[in-house]
């Protein structure tokens, strides 16, 4: 290793080794600053992450379209401006046309418009939905978890009642129950099925921390019992309730447009929701199959978008895959 | 359980009245349709004001037991203790949790095996040191801070300011055996309990974790009960040795005495298997025989019997009694060694 450093002298094998340790020896360096805490830390692998980069721009995308949505739209949602178009017998739904980038629907509304004020209620559902599981599954699972005993044995008996149902179908029927459908029936019913999801994982990660050496060591420096839970259990079993919240997501954008198609959501079209539209759409599905592709597009692209979120999320955050 | 009271001629520094006084502990875990097992089987020792006390013996010999009964930190669930654990006149194995708690960390304060784990990797390290001055001395975080550096900084940590913002992953092995002793002696508890402190840390860090926790032990006049394995620990660090075996206390003795003139075979075995730079080479470390699992039940005859090198015929027939006082004697029936 001494003058062989010419431009013209081809590396050897030996160099080349030398090389990949190296940069072995860089990749493996963590950079430690102080006060870096574990979650700063997942979200720096995060920022590397192609997966979670595409997840979060669409995500983003649709947020930011959701939000902005009533300004941009070209077209009233409730206006019918091709109205005149449409021709039940030879022509339905008017196609596109300048002004119109999709054409209109089966009552000349445009569509363009529609499918951008959807992602309101769409997402809205989506999120509150989720929050709400959060919250009602955060608070049985932290109580069964942190208990333990009788209240856990009677938390977790009504989850596993709630979990063997199949998810869609308990969702249908509480969304049934209500005198009048709406957004929030939905919202609710979609809440309640990720419930037991939540309340299952978080009880078990309590029950791990609960048995853990640092909660053994705080209750040895004398450490009350609801600092131990709030700080020192909860904060390290929320990892993977945070994850499945993330995927939940997903799954709730996909059931809610599910619900909303076999008519248990918001009948009021004057809020168009990309399950109703696919509802609506279904009686043109032989001459207008784009009515329903462009709805379900829409879910599809956000469901996966919150999906690689999500799973990127459950990587940077497993322990195992950590360094 | 017939021990004399005597407090003559005792090895070690202190005062007289004990600090804490275990009488006859025993812990038993009980699982449904299986038989109990008696993890500690009437342990009784003392430990006076300022004395280090070591608890010696292999796994699964109720040493960690011993020391989790005396916190009041077993699980709730399958076990049953009874016997005493005086501390400063009160009986810790009755007092009502929340006294127990009130206790624990201010008093009397414990340091774990394995540094990782025992601190929670979510909360910084000066976050987890305030909490426990937050918790018994009732200050606030930013009163407490300053104490916290300047524990940090007392226990060996360099640079304490920056530390206090770290999270445990962030720091080394023995850094973090550092921060659970500063964390343990937040309050200046007057015991201190340490259940194998150097197991996890490799040799050089155990050497100077022994050698802060000697200071500390001298600087604050803290009594220690070193729980280990480790037999050159206890050379080291301890005035006054119980060696456990079966959960029974087999043999006790001040330091010089007990590895001048060790009694109880199980003793003479792990002095024995120490290995020594001094002994002649190819020399055969000669280890303790079988496991624990090997097991007598202590009820009708001596637990270590069946890897005894000394057994004899009551060995196997009675349970060995007691030989001795409070502060040095051993249950055998054939001792090795002269008399002592």
């Amino acid at each position: 290793m001494d003058d062989n450093t010419g431009p013209s002298r081809r590396p050897t094998l030996g160099d080349r080794r030398k090389e990949r340790i190296d940069a072995l020896a860089t990749a493996g360096t963590v950079v430690d600053e102080p006060g870096k805490s574990l979650l700063r830390s997942a979200w720096e692998r995060l920022r590397r992450d192609p997966v979670f980069l595409v997840g979060a721009a669409i995500t983003l995308v649709f947020v930011v379209l959701a939000i902005i949505s009533p300004w941009i739209a070209p077209w009233d949602v409730t206006a019918n401006p091709l109205i005149d178009k449409v021709r039940p017998q030879s022509n339905p739904v008017p196609g596109p046309e300048p002004g119109h980038l999709l054409g209109a629907d089966d009552r000349g509304r445009d569509l363009f418009s529609r499918l951008l004020v959807g992602s309101r209620q769409t997402l809205v559902v989506g999120v509150f939905a989720t929050l709400l599981g959060l919250l009602g599954g955060i608070t049985l699972g932290a109580l069964a978890g942190a208990i333990g005993g009788f209240v856990d044995t009677v938390v977790m008996r009504i989850v596993d009642v709630m979990l063997s149902f199949p998810a869609l179908l308990l969702a249908f029927t509480i969304a049934s129950l209500a005198r009048e459908p709406s957004q929030w029936t939905l919202i609710i019913a979609i809440a309640t099925t990720q419930v037991p999801i939540f309340a299952r994982l978080l009880r078990g990660s309590m029950l791990a921390q609960r048995s853990s050496d640092h909660v053994l060591a705080a209750r040895s420096l004398g450490v009350r019992p609801r600092a131990i839970v709030f700080r020192h259990m909860l904060p390290n079993a929320m990892g993977p309730v945070i994850v499945q919240a993330t995927l939940s997501l997903a799954t709730a954008i996909i059931e809610a447009a599910a619900l909303s198609f076999l008519g248990l959501g918001n009948p009021d079209q004057r809020q168009p929701e990309w399950g109703q539209m696919l509802g609506l759409a279904q009686r043109y599905i032989s001459e207008a199959p784009h009515l329903a592709f462009y709805p379900a597009g829409c879910i599809i692209v956000v469901a996966l978008g919150f999906t690689l979120m999500g799973e990127s999320l459950r990587e940077a955050l497993d322990p195992k895959s950590r360094r | 359980m017939t021990q004399a009271t005597q407090h003559s001629s005792r090895p070690g520094a202190g005062s007289s009245e004990p600090l804490l006084s275990v009488r006859d502990l025993r812990v038993t875990f009980q699982r449904q349709g299986e038989e109990e097992f008696h993890a500690v089987d009437g342990v009784s020792f003392d430990v006076r004001p300022g004395q280090t006390v070591g608890l010696v013996g292999e796994s699964g010999c109720g040493k960690s037991v011993t020391s989790l009964a005396i916190m009041g930190l077993l699980p709730g669930r399958g076990n049953r203790v009874s016997g005493s654990a005086i501390f400063d006149g009160e009986d810790l194995l009755t007092l009502s949790p929340s006294a127990m708690r009130d206790r624990r960390g201010s008093e009397i304060a414990m340091i774990f095996q394995d540094p990782l784990s025992s601190l929670n990797p979510v909360i910084s390290i000066g976050r987890q040191v305030t909490e426990v001055m937050e918790r018994h001395q009732g200050l606030s975080r930013k009163q407490a801070t300053p104490k916290a550096a300047d524990l940090l900084e007392r226990v060996g940590i360099p640079d304490p300011k920056a530390r206090l913002l770290n999270y445990p992953h962030q720091l080394s092995g023995g850094m973090r055996q550092r921060a659970l002793i500063a964390m343990a002696l937040a309050c200046n508890p007057r015991l201190l309990i340490a259940d194998e402190p150097t197991t996890a840390l490799d040799v050089t860090i155990q050497a100077q974790i022994l050698a802060l926790l000697k200071e500390l032990v001298v600087d604050t006049g803290t009594a220690l009960v070193m729980i280990t394995h480790d037999l050159g620990v206890v050379a080291g660090l301890c005035d006054e040795v119980n060696v456990l075996y079966g959960g029974k206390v087999v043999e006790r003795g001040g330091r010089h005495g007990l590895f001048r003139d060790p009694r109880h075979p199980y003793t003479v075995g792990l002095l024995n298997s120490i290995p020594r730079l001094d002994a002649a080479r190819g020399d055969k470390l000669s280890p303790v025989p079988g496991s624990v699992a090997d097991n007598l039940p202590w009820t009708a005859a001596c637990a270590f019997a069946p890897r005894c090198s000394n057994a004899i015929d009551p060995c196997t027939a009675e349970t060995p009694q007691w030989e001795g006082d409070q502060v040095v004697g051993f249950r055998c029936f054939n001792p090795m060694g002269g008399t002592r």
